[in-house]
């Protein structure tokens, strides 16, 4: 590796092999941390020291004016004794739980119904893919409420079946299913990318698997989804770990508060209210790093068990 | 619902067309047949564009009706009562401010975050792609593991040294980390781009003596427009719908961006006055949909190549 393409440069110079390479190789590592040196900078300053310090937080008590109190374990231990940071782990739990499946199962459903060289593919492309750039502003959280408020759009098309919710936005028991529904609604990323890896499955299986006679179901299962694993763990992954992390239209909904009786209290609305506005910052510290802890955690497993069912083909290494 | 269960069916009349010819031939079933499956593809296609597009098109036509008519019992989008009144008083602003002034400072905010970003992440992404220094896989694996890091775990130290700085209410905090390539995926997106462009390239750049700062202004930059472009436009959209980094690092309402300024409107007008509320976000929305359309190409190409998250 280091061989080949040095051998040209060598062969190509009058000077000695081994001085001009070690120079090279000095000048490369210099270069290489001049130019690193923005993100090495910002990893250092805004990712490596926060971390440590919101460790060393999370073991303190601090309200951002007086110096941090040494309290040991006490955050952590106070935590599963907090009924509403129970209650947020229940939310977020439930909404990470049956809204990514949900989306991803939409999204794949969809990606497969546009995987065709019809016309118009990349209309509807587009058209899917948009919920997904805005989904997340404020003004769709705005908007959302408002079509499932009292009334709203919502209400009134499930009225017209006989089906009489009234809004969901002030029944604690619908807030879920409004908020998985944003959520499922911004299928299109997902799809785009499982798009993509349609296309790359090589038309000849499907074509062989019919002369076998293969339904559709059959195909399903045996091509589509080996060949598509990789692109359905990289979704799994991203969606979830992102799941987690739903803040901006939890807080608009419910007014930055997490109600109707707690029922949109996710975990970063509730570290958002306890570091910034009851300004308990090593409580919220510790919330932050069991956070951290449950999604590498997540993560790992699911590494772990990919090898069980993700395929890679051999040929790309 | 009843759409997810579609897209499994579609290929049966295909494989029954032709079971036992030896060359598979999709083209050998009837055009009849043909046309009657492109028919049934683009009804699903279309109903279910009709469903998506729903709650975008009630926010528009909702900005245009009056008060009352929002959420009450006329359910069509046309209203006879078609009107600018909404966002006239959407432009009066709020809390003092005038919303031109959100307006300039999310833009502000964005325009910041696109050139910090291009700027630091295309510098970095060099020295990951293209440069060989001692311990560049381990930096470039830790890179990766902050895309997966839950960004809360850093908020609060960071909300601790700027205030302590004395930089809360400006826009240093939301700023800087652009400039400091703290956005891994852009960086990710550019190493991946620079991997795939020919090693000749810099190679005969370097026979003929040319520098990194060479070849990284004259070659590489230049070769990679498409993901300075797919960059340029995710980091404006991202910095201007962003919400929790204005919300913790700004306090004076002139120095809002839109989200903030419309999360300040629902707290004092409280469903009041609905009508304007909504032509505000159609408003705070409008330069990421005329973003959509103009680059709508880019845009998809960039998520289904890089995996961008919308």
């Amino acid at each position: 590796m280091t061989q080949s393409p040095t051998l040209n440069r060598r062969s190509a110079s009058s000077t000695p092999p081994l001085p001009r390479k070690s120079r090279q190789r000095g000048a490369d590592a210099r270069a290489g941390y001049t130019f690193l040196l923005p993100w090495l900078l910002g990893f250092i300053a805004l990712t490596v020291g926060p971390m440590i310090s919101s460790l060393y937080l999370s073991f303190t008590n601090y309200n951002l004016f007086d110096p941090p109190k040494w309290i040991g374990l006490d955050n952590y231990t106070t935590l599963f004794q907090d009924e509403r940071f129970l209650q947020s782990v229940g939310v977020t739990v439930s909404y990470v739980v049956f809204g990514t499946p949900m989306k991803l199962a939409a999204a794949l459903a969809i990606a497969m119904l546009l995987n065709s060289k019809r016309k118009g593919q990349g209309f509807y492309r587009s058209a899917f893919y948009a919920p997904s750039l805005i989904g997340a502003s404020v003004s769709i959280a705005i908007v959302w409420k408002a079509m499932f408020g009292d009334s709203g759009p919502v209400d009134q098309g499930l009225s017209f079946f006989g089906i009489n919710l009234g809004g969901w936005v002030g029944n604690p028991s619908m807030t879920m299913p409004m908020m998985i529904l944003l959520t499922v609604w911004q299928f299109g990323a997902p799809m785009v990318i499982f798009l993509a890896g349609l296309k790359q499955i090589p038309a000849d299986l499907y074509e062989a698997a019919s002369m076998d006679g293969a339904g559709p179901v059959r195909k399903f299962f045996n091509i589509t989804w080996p060949m598509l694993s990789p692109v359905i763990f990289f979704n799994l992954l991203m969606e979830t770990i992102h799941a987690f992390q739903i803040f901006a239209s939890a807080y608009i909904i419910s007014n930055g508060e997490g109600g109707p009786a707690g029922s949109t209290l996710f975990y970063t609305l509730y570290l958002y209210l306890r570091g910034f506005s009851d300004f308990r910052m090593g409580y919220a510290s510790a919330m932050a790093w069991l956070l951290v802890i449950v999604v590498g955690i997540i993560t790992l497993i699911f590494f772990r068990t990919s090898k069980s069912w993700v395929h890679y083909s051999g040929d790309s290494k | 619902m009843t759409t997810m269960a579609t897209p499994t069916q579609p290929k049966p009349v295909k494989q029954a067309a032709e079971a036992p010819a030896p060359v598979y031939n999709p083209k050998s079933e009837s055009a009849g047949a043909k046309r009657a499956k492109s028919v049934i593809f683009h009804i699903v296609a279309l109903a279910l564009t009709a469903v998506v597009l729903y709650p975008a098109l009630w926010m528009i036509a909702s900005s245009f009706k009056p008060n009352a008519e929002i959420g009450g019992s006329n359910t069509s989008l046309w209203s006879s009562n078609f009107s600018f009144d909404n966002f006239v008083t959407a432009m009066e602003g709020i809390g003092g401010v005038s919303t031109l002034q959100f307006f300039t400072n999310s833009l502000v905010l964005a325009v910041g975050a696109v050139v910090g970003t291009i700027l630091s992440a295309s510098v970095s992404a060099y020295a990951f792609a293209r440069i060989k220094f001692p311990g560049r896989s381990i930096f470039f694996g830790m890179m990766i593991a902050t895309l997966l890091l839950p960004f809360h775990v850093v908020i609060i130290p960071q909300y601790i040294v700027f205030q302590q700085l004395g930089l809360v209410d400006t826009y240093v905090p939301l700023l800087i980390g652009k400039f400091l390539a703290a956005d891994a995926f852009f960086v990710f997106l550019m190493v991946q781009f620079m991997r795939n462009l020919p090693a000749e390239l810099d190679e005969a750049a370097r026979i003929d003596g040319a520098g990194h700062v060479r070849i990284f202004t004259s070659i590489m930059l230049p070769l990679m427009k498409p993901a300075l472009i797919s960059t340029s436009i995710f980091s404006f959209i991202w910095s201007w719908n962003d919400f929790l980094g204005p919300l913790l690092y700004l306090n004076s309402p002139e120095k809002y961006p839109l989200p903030l300024a419309l999360r300040l409107f629902v707290d004092q007008t409280q469903s009041s006055d609905y009508g304007a509320m909504i032509a505000m976000s159609v408003m705070a929305l409008l330069p990421v949909l005329v973003f959509f359309l103009v680059f709508q190409r880019y845009i998809v190409e960039g998520v289904s190549t890089q995996g961008l998250k919308g």
